[in-house]
């Protein structure tokens, strides 16, 4: 069979799969690094990214608020020493993509704009205009072309990690426009696949999010690390789940529920203020906001509409020429998908599967515990983002871990030799069970929408915003039926050229080992902390489980989850305060018993 | 309007046709539906074989590139309730002008070839360090801001018939984005782009039909590029021949954006 | 395996399928037509400027021959063909004048400004120019 051969080989061409690149590129020229995605480059969903990239550069802020705020807005499951080298290299990494070219927004003098986002106490999300993944990415992909070093394979589907005495030697991946199943060996691979949207049924998330490295990884052996935080976006467009970005309630919005209330001064988010105030009301954390509309609901105090309750997003007093210089995207998307103009009417929103903290587990250069494999970005859990991620903060992870990943996979590859040809017996294998599973099948009756639909129900039954032990149980049951009925799904495309039936039906694979690490690791937890809340286990228990969550595949193909300490350095473990209250000087003074170990802020340099 | 609407979609499988033949699909029809959701209709209930490409359905992506009743449309950003009126019938084909590889994708290499020869990266003078960014006024970022709003779907190259006609061409979005790096006030590499711009498969190769502005869901306007590009062209060109030992002012442009002495 | 009835397949090499782009393209959408009408009015903006050189070599060559162009000017067939020029060189003007803002991106207080700003004083010359000539031609 064909095979090719790389030093390094990275799964996934977003953001922090070129970040990693060029890093790689540039640790020595001479290593040869393949990109094998399974869309085009600037297609990735890093591209649909509107609100901004945080990075401290303001005199008046620091890197241990930032910290602070990272690990505060992550309830303390955070790695503390990966959040530090994390917004120590932020505003490198920010401003390393200006140089290549970001249109960042500006302030009149020149130098880059910073504006407030949730959970941050101080302004420092640089954003372009409310397009930022977007800018980010196509700087990143048209840089990549400047490297000689980097060959892309667009469009090549990964559908398996080839691993050989305890080493990752590669991938299998079916070359999408031909139809050929080929092994890409590689001294190292790092997967940069992004996140898992696609397991919920309603998501902001592309149909490309459907977990394939989380899948592949824990195929492969190596961990999954805090799969049950799951991060829904409080402001989504019903029906489609379109993105609203938060810059949105940075810039001024109000949530309003049915009675035209600021409701979310209800639920210890402060008192509601005419201007935006950090870290208060509609700037708190996603979490607190999606379980807030959640009691809404459960107060009948939502609007109903035939897609689900709202409430409404009011962007009306912040007048139209704020809203065509800061949210011009915003606009143009109400206008297109919903029918409204958000100068004039009301925006209704509910909240939506966003992002997925949790991951293929690593270290702070985006190691795995499997020799060989690196991660970066969504798809990695470091963790920086801990139980809850504060916007903002995701693409600067992809290029600051994306940047480590890169050099040290790279490193790896200047130390290790080439693969074995022995694993190309495992290609072969591959080609083999897919023929027979897929293309050559016959008598299979299952239609892959069908399962798909079924096993997003119940994730969002079970896995939802507020989770309870019956309903996970179930789900469990559920979700293993579904995989037993997923071995007799029939496709309707046999051709071997571009075959998207087949590339669903394996991506489908993907997202029930992905369904099922998220139901478990979320049963195991018998808490509740950030955007994992138990009704039965209310309260946040650091005793038990101030630790990671650590999925395993057993050799049988069940599922057993341990735990892992969180590394705490310098911020213990506090209460999560959001609105005015912090300001007050005797409740700030309550708060300071804890605070008595933090060290004196920097000045940023 | 009616509870269904007809779609009439392209297929062509290399391994069983030798041309395109169109295949007629009756969906609901539901107002808030663009043709993306029509069509992951079939495909999800009644034919899995349908092939086309799609990924963030916002429109954002451009990879969902398609011919609508003969327009370069994003099927995410195309509402069927556009063409219940016109005998409720929707036709979609594959994107004009690229070679077909199954149903309605496209080859695309051939873009992204022509691409890379316009060098669409940043040329500066001189790096600042990492500490220090290059100042851009918001006015200058206005200059070049509306050509960096490209996705690449190639709608516009479907629009253009230079690129029907003429395999060579490099094309609107290309130039547009050759342009995005030629009006940033930081790059200093207009001279290099020279060479693949003022060439007759380049610039010279454009005749502003002007479809390519028109279609762009971007709002882009790639002719607007092509033709501001060919003032500077014939100038430069005037230039040279007036004064052929060159121009001293050519390298340093008016604004001093390395002043980032903070 | 599919049977395979296209001949030009072999396994795992697809054979794109590159339609062919017809002589008659220009007329498959009216954007098309109208941008080819709007290039062949070049032609008559040239048969109009033959015809003013012409005319000034008739009047060169004394008033017989003089007359004789104005004669010849009058004959149907020339008629028929001066007032699709006119029709024509209108179309191409105003055309000219309407995308001629499209190649100049001008800026005053870091806005764009309007394209009519740049149009219109093309009109306002063109016009202002076309009545002076009139007044001297039929005084």
């Amino acid at each position: 069979m064909d095979t090719s051969t790389h030093d390094l080989l990275l799964v996934g061409g977003g953001g922090a799969g070129l970040r990693a690149a060029i890093a790689a590129a540039e640790v020595d020229s001479k290593l040869s690094i393949a990109v094998v995605s399974k869309v085009y480059p600037m297609r990735s969903h890093t591209v649909s990214a509107e609100g901004g990239a945080a990075g401290v550069v303001k005199p008046d802020d620091s890197l241990d608020e930032h910290a602070y705020d990272t690990i505060s807005g992550g309830d303390w499951l955070c790695d503390q020493d990966a959040v530090e080298a994390f917004v120590k290299e932020a505003p490198l990494e920010l401003t390393q993509l200006e140089h290549w070219g970001c249109p960042w927004s500006r302030e009149p003098d020149g130098h880059i704009a910073v504006r407030a986002f949730g959970g941050m106490k101080k302004k420092r999300t640089w954003f372009a205009a409310d397009k930022t993944g977007f800018h980010m990415l196509h700087t990143l992909f048209q840089t990549t072309l400047k490297y000689d070093p980097i060959t892309r394979y667009d469009e090549w589907f990964v559908t398996k990690l080839l691993v050989d005495d305890g080493r990752v030697m590669g991938v299998v991946a079916i070359e999408l426009m031909s139809g050929k199943i080929q092994a890409i060996t590689a001294k190292a691979v790092i997967l940069c696949t992004g996140g898992c949207g696609r397991v919920f049924p309603f998501t902001t998330n592309a149909n490309i999010k459907n977990g394939d490295g989380m899948a592949l990884a824990c195929r492969a052996g190596a961990p999954l690390k805090d799969m049950e935080f799951v991060q829904y976006h409080p402001t989504g467009l019903p029906f489609t789940g379109i993105l609203i970005t938060e810059a949105a309630r940075a810039e001024g919005g109000y949530l309003l529920n049915k009675d035209g209330y600021r409701y979310l001064q209800d639920y210890n988010l402060g008192t509601p203020e005419p201007k935006p105030v950090l870290r208060c009301m509609e700037l708190g954390p996603r979490d607190r906001l999606s379980q807030a509309f959640v009691k809404e609901e459960q107060k009948a105090r939502t609007l109903e509409t035939p897609y689900g309750s709202v409430v409404h997003l009011d962007l009306r007093h912040m007048g139209e020429k704020v809203i065509n210089t800061k949210l011009p995207f915003v606009r143009e998307l109400c206008l297109k998908y919903q029918n409204i103009d958000p100068v004039t009417d009301l925006v209704p929103v509910r909240p939506v599967v966003h992002y997925m903290m949790g991951g293929v587990s690593t270290d702070s250069n985006g190691a795995t515990p499997l020799a060989g494999l690196y991660a970066a970005g969504e798809v990695a859990c470091v963790s920086i983002n801990g139980a809850n991620r504060l916007g903002s903060n995701s693409l600067p992870e992809c290029l600051v871990f994306g940047a480590r990943a890169g050099k040290a996979a790279a490193e790896f590859c200047l130390e290790h030799e080439a693969p074995h040809d022995r694993v190309l017996t495992q290609a072969r294998d591959e080609r083999q069970r897919l023929e027979k599973q897929f293309l050559h099948k016959s008598g299979g009756k299952e239609r892959i929408a069908t399962i798909r639909t079924e096993m997003q129900k119940a994730v969002e039954t079970s896995a939802g915003i507020y989770r309870e032990e019956k309903l996970l149980t179930e789900a469990t049951g559920t979700l293993g039926e579904l995989q037993h009925r997923f071995g007799n799904v029939m496709l309707d495309d046999r051709s071997h050229t571009f075959n998207t039936e087949l590339q669903s039906a394996l991506e489908l694979g993907f997202m029930l080992d992905v369904a099922e690490s998220i139901v478990q690791c979320a049963l195991a937890r018998r808490e509740s902390r950030g955007a994992h809340q138990r009704t039965d286990y209310p309260a946040r228990d650091d005793r038990s489980f101030l630790a990671h969550s650590l999925l395993f595949r057993n050799p049988d193909g069940t599922m057993r989850v341990e735990y892992a300490p969180v590394k705490v350095t310098r911020w213990p473990p506090g209460e999560r305060v959001y609105g005015q209250a912090q300001e007050h000087p005797t409740e700030a003074k309550d708060e300071a018993k804890q605070d008595a170990t933090l060290a004196p802020s920097r000045r940023a340099s | 309007m009616g509870e269904t609407i007809i779609l009439e979609v392209a297929r062509y499988s290399p391994e069983r046709d030798a041309e395109p033949t169109l295949q007629t699909y009756e969906v609901p029809f539901r107002k808030e539906w663009v043709i993306l959701d029509a069509l992951n209709h079939v495909k999800d209930q009644m034919d899995g074989s349908l092939t086309y490409r799609w990924s963030c359905r916002m429109g954002i992506c451009g990879s969902c590139g398609m011919m609508v009743n003969g327009e370069p449309r994003l099927s995410c950003a195309t509402f069927l309730s556009s063409y219940a009126g016109n005998g409720n019938k929707v036709r979609v084909e594959p994107l004009r002008y690229f070679p077909v590889v199954r149903d309605l994708v496209t080859e695309v290499s051939d873009f992204l070839g022509k691409l890379k020869t316009v060098k669409p990266w940043l040329i500066p003078q001189e790096e600042p360090p990492l500490t220090q960014e290059f100042l851009q006024t918001p006015e200058q970022l206005e200059d070049y801001k509306q050509f960096a709003m490209c996705i690449n779907c190639t709608l516009c190259y479907s629009a253009c018939p230079v690129v029907g006609l003429d395999p060579k061409f490099v094309g609107p979005a290309a130039i547009a984005l050759a342009q995005r790096y030629n009006k940033d006030s930081r790059d200093r590499g207009a001279e290099e782009r020279t060479a693949v711009l003022a060439h007759p498969d380049g610039i010279w190769g454009c005749t502003f039909v002007g479809e390519c502005t028109r279609v762009c869901p971007k709002h882009v306007d790639p002719a607007g590029a092509i033709q501001q590009y060919k003032v500077k062209a014939a100038l430069e060109w005037v230039k040279k021949l007036v004064m052929p030992w060159g121009d001293k002012d050519r390298q340093t442009k008016t604004e001093d954006v390395h002043n980032a002495a903070a | 395996m599919l049977p395979h009835k296209a001949p030009a397949y072999t396994e795992y090499h697809p054979r794109w399928y590159r339609p062919r782009v017809s002589v008659y393209w220009w007329l498959g959408q009216w954007q098309y037509l109208r941008f080819i009408l709007r290039e062949l009015s070049s032609v008559f903006v040239g048969l109009v400027v033959v015809m003013t050189l012409l005319q000034l070599r008739a009047l060169r060559n004394g008033p017989e021959a003089y007359a004789r162009f104005q004669q010849h000017l009058r004959s149907p067939g020339v008629v028929v063909v001066s007032m699709l020029s006119l029709i024509f060189v209108l179309f191409h003007t105003v055309t000219w004048f309407n995308l001629a803002p499209r190649a100049m991106a001008v800026r005053m207080h870091g806005k764009r400004i309007p394209e009519w700003w740049i149009a219109a004083p093309n009109y306002v010359v063109w016009i202002a120019a076309s009545g002076v000539v009139s007044w001297l031609v039929l005084r």
